[in-house]
């Protein structure tokens, strides 16, 4: 087990700068998860923990010790793969002590260590099979127990679940969750699912094109984004960005989203945004979730406006409501029972307690 | 209104599955035609030189029926058999033929791992080099290499003319290439995780090759390896030129040179021989078929 530590660690592919300058420190026993969109360099980051990628500058250390130069065998790693990467032929039990084969461990040890980790991840009636005679899901278990086995300084995931239909992915991602709390080992977890980084990870690191935009628990990202991008790439449905600008009406600071419809901030934000320049453009960042229908008991902060509804996605538990405001595209979130239907008006709630503003040019959250 | 549509829409529905199935029959049925074809065809010579091989000499000149044997006889088999001269040639055969495979597999397999796999400077352009030095007919390339091997065999006084043992230098320059193209195909065919996993699990280039490319590729190595051995048992122009003593002959040149004496051609012997010699590269391939049929078509979608 170790702590791992990134120091402006920058990949270069000729003139093309695939990471550009990350600092990171990974506890020792933490889960942490790189999410981002697809080409953002959290793949390649990873790959330069393993050593699978040389770095074009900074430095990777592993346990304290820089590990820039030390091939992968030697920096005592696990990495799990997206295709999962079985040695076609050989068995399960094969497949995963391999690496202690090559490192002629006893054979009383390997075979102790492969029982345990099958044991582990339920697949000790797997063990003689082939990797072709596996389900899916059950071949990322064995990949897993290839890693276990190993009992690395870190464990490194690449997009482990992608191969998986939505339920198997649902049930290995509490599976991945469960091992990490038996095993304990640092694990650096990469995805481009938010919904896998929200609920596997100690910590998340969300990347964009090279770089880290931030770094927080899972809660922090999701009620403290730092930037437009983090607020609007973390949470499902996205968080609504609706242009808007500041005003003083009456000495009271007010938010006006349209001509039609401005709202007092309630104390603590208008504290919070009082010494904001009156005419930057700006954007308010609302969740779904704090769009909500009316209703008779509002609390404070908790506005309302009449809207017309575009359409409507009934989900079961919930329905999401879409409409336009000025030509912004707008979700809401209401209860089943609110009576919303496709091209209707409806007064929602919207709950400024939890609002975001955003600057429009720097996209940063104010 | 409704019903009326539907029934109609039964039969005509009808009609077309058994048109189907009816193009599927004579698509069958053309097949089998130009399959026979094709059989009759490549099959009639291998059933004429039986034929003949189990005629005695002065049957296959007497005026009979050329398609059936009268007088079956085995003496074309006895005499061949029993001649140390041929059997010398079939040893000269095997032993270049097996010889050049394991040059060859030891050539090409970690050629062609380096070019499918370690990516260095030019080694996209070396493997198109390599597959175009196989498409340099040997007919352009025997002088040449006669008169490079004959100015070796001037400096260093080692004799490789006139020796079977210089076909182990020279048949190689026909199978690497070629073996080396199929293998990159199979090794890049190989997900690249495999060899990382490899990397990670602590194997070094060798041992991912030896343990995790050799098995996970071995139709394609069997596939090289039938390759490798049909060219160097039935290769003909260079042993007809480098070699003439009779004693270093391979099959191929020794049935021709030995058993044509003059304008006399033996040929129930000639048959025997040619059948005999045809028969090692026919239980490989026998026994090998599953993967060399697997092999060859994994190389064609994936590589």
């Amino acid at each position: 087990m170790a702590d791992v530590s990134l120091r402006k660690v920058i990949k270069r592919y000729d003139d093309v700068e695939a990471v550009r300058g990350i600092d990171l420190d990974i506890a020792d026993h933490e889960f942490i998860v790189l999410v981002g969109p697809s080409g953002c360099g959290k793949s390649t980051t990873l790959r330069m923990i393993a050593g699978l990628e040389d770095i074009s500058d900074g430095d990777i250390m592993i346990g304290g010790d820089v590990v820039n130069d030390v091939p992968p065998k030697d920096r005592d790693i696990a990495m799990v793969f997206q295709n999962y990467a079985l040695y076609p032929h050989m068995t399960v039990a094969e497949n995963m002590s391999f690496g202690l084969r090559l490192k002629h461990y006893p054979k009383a040890e390997i075979k102790a260590r492969v029982t345990e980790a099958a044991r582990l991840l339920d697949i000790t009636d797997l063990i003689d099979r082939k990797p072709k005679q596996l389900s899916g899901g059950q071949r990322q278990r064995v990949a897993m127990g290839r890693a276990i086995v190993r009992n690395p300084k870190v464990f490194l995931f690449d997009e482990p679940l992608s191969n998986l239909d939505a339920k198997l992915r649902v049930q290995m991602r509490i599976e991945i969750k469960k091992v990490h709390q038996k095993v304990r080992t640092t694990t650096v977890y990469v995805t481009h699912d938010q919904v896998e980084a929200m609920t596997l990870a100690d910590r998340v690191v969300v990347m964009n094109k090279g770089r880290i935009e931030q770094i927080g628990t899972p809660n922090e990202l999701y009620h403290k984004p730092a930037t437009r991008f983090v607020a609007g790439f973390i949470g499902s449905p996205a968080m609504n960005f609706i242009p808007c600008r500041l005003e003083d009406v009456a000495g009271k600071l007010q938010i006006r989203l349209t001509d039609r419809i401005a709202f007092a901030l309630p104390p603590a934000r208008a504290a919070r945004y009082n010494a904001l320049p009156r005419n930057d453009k700006l954007v308010l960042g609302i969740r779904p979730e704090h769009l909500t229908e009316s209703h008779a008991h509002l609390g404070p902060g908790i506005e309302t406006f009449e809207t017309v509804l575009d359409v409507i996605e009934p989900m079961g538990m919930e329905t999401l409501v879409y409409f336009g405001l000025e030509g912004t595209p707008v979700c809401g979130r209401v209860n089943p029972n609110a009576g919303a239907t496709d091209g209707a008006p409806m007064r929602l709630a919207m709950d400024l307690n939890n609002m975001h503003l955003l600057n429009e040019e720097t996209g940063a959250v104010l | 209104m409704s019903t009326v549509a539907i029934d109609k829409a039964g039969p005509s529905r009808k009609v077309k599955y058994g048109s189907m199935s009816r193009d599927r029959a004579w698509a069958l049925r053309w097949s089998y035609f130009f399959l026979v074809l094709f059989a009759i065809f490549f099959l009639t010579p291998p059933v004429y030189m039986l034929i003949t091989s189990l005629k005695s000499s002065a049957e296959i000149s007497a005026a009979t029926n050329p398609w059936w044997v009268f007088h079956p006889t085995l003496s074309n088999y006895v005499e061949l058999l029993t001649s140390n001269q041929f059997l010398r040639f079939f040893w000269n055969s095997s032993i270049v033929a097996i010889v050049v495979v394991i040059i060859t597999m030891l050539i090409s397999i970690p050629a062609a791992f380096a070019l499918a796999r370690m990516k260095f400077w030019g080694s996209a352009t070396l493997a198109t080099g390599v597959f175009l030095t196989y498409l340099i007919p040997d007919s352009l390339l025997f002088i040449p290499l006669f008169k490079m091997l004959a100015v070796i065999q001037d400096l260093t006084g080692i004799t490789l003319l006139n020796r079977w043992y210089v076909l182990l230098f020279i048949y190689p320059t026909l199978t690497v290439p070629f073996c080396t193209w199929i293998m990159i195909g199979y090794f890049a065919s190989i997900p690249k995780e495999l060899d990382e996993a490899a990397l990670i699990d602590g194997a070094s280039w060798l041992q991912t090759l030896t343990r995790i490319f050799i098995p996970v590729a071995l139709p394609g190595l069997i596939a090289a390896t039938i390759f490798a051995f049909t060219v160097s048992w039935a290769q003909f122009l260079y042993p007809l030129v480098f070699t003439t003593s009779v004693d270093q002959l391979v099959l191929p040149v020794g049935i021709t040179t030995t058993l044509i004496k003059g304008d006399v051609f033996n040929w129930g012997q000639i048959m025997t021989g040619a059948l005999l010699g045809a028969a090692p590269p026919l239980i490989i391939y026998a026994f090998l078929m599953d993967y060399y049929i697997a092999g060859l078509t994994a190389g064609a979608t994936k590589g």
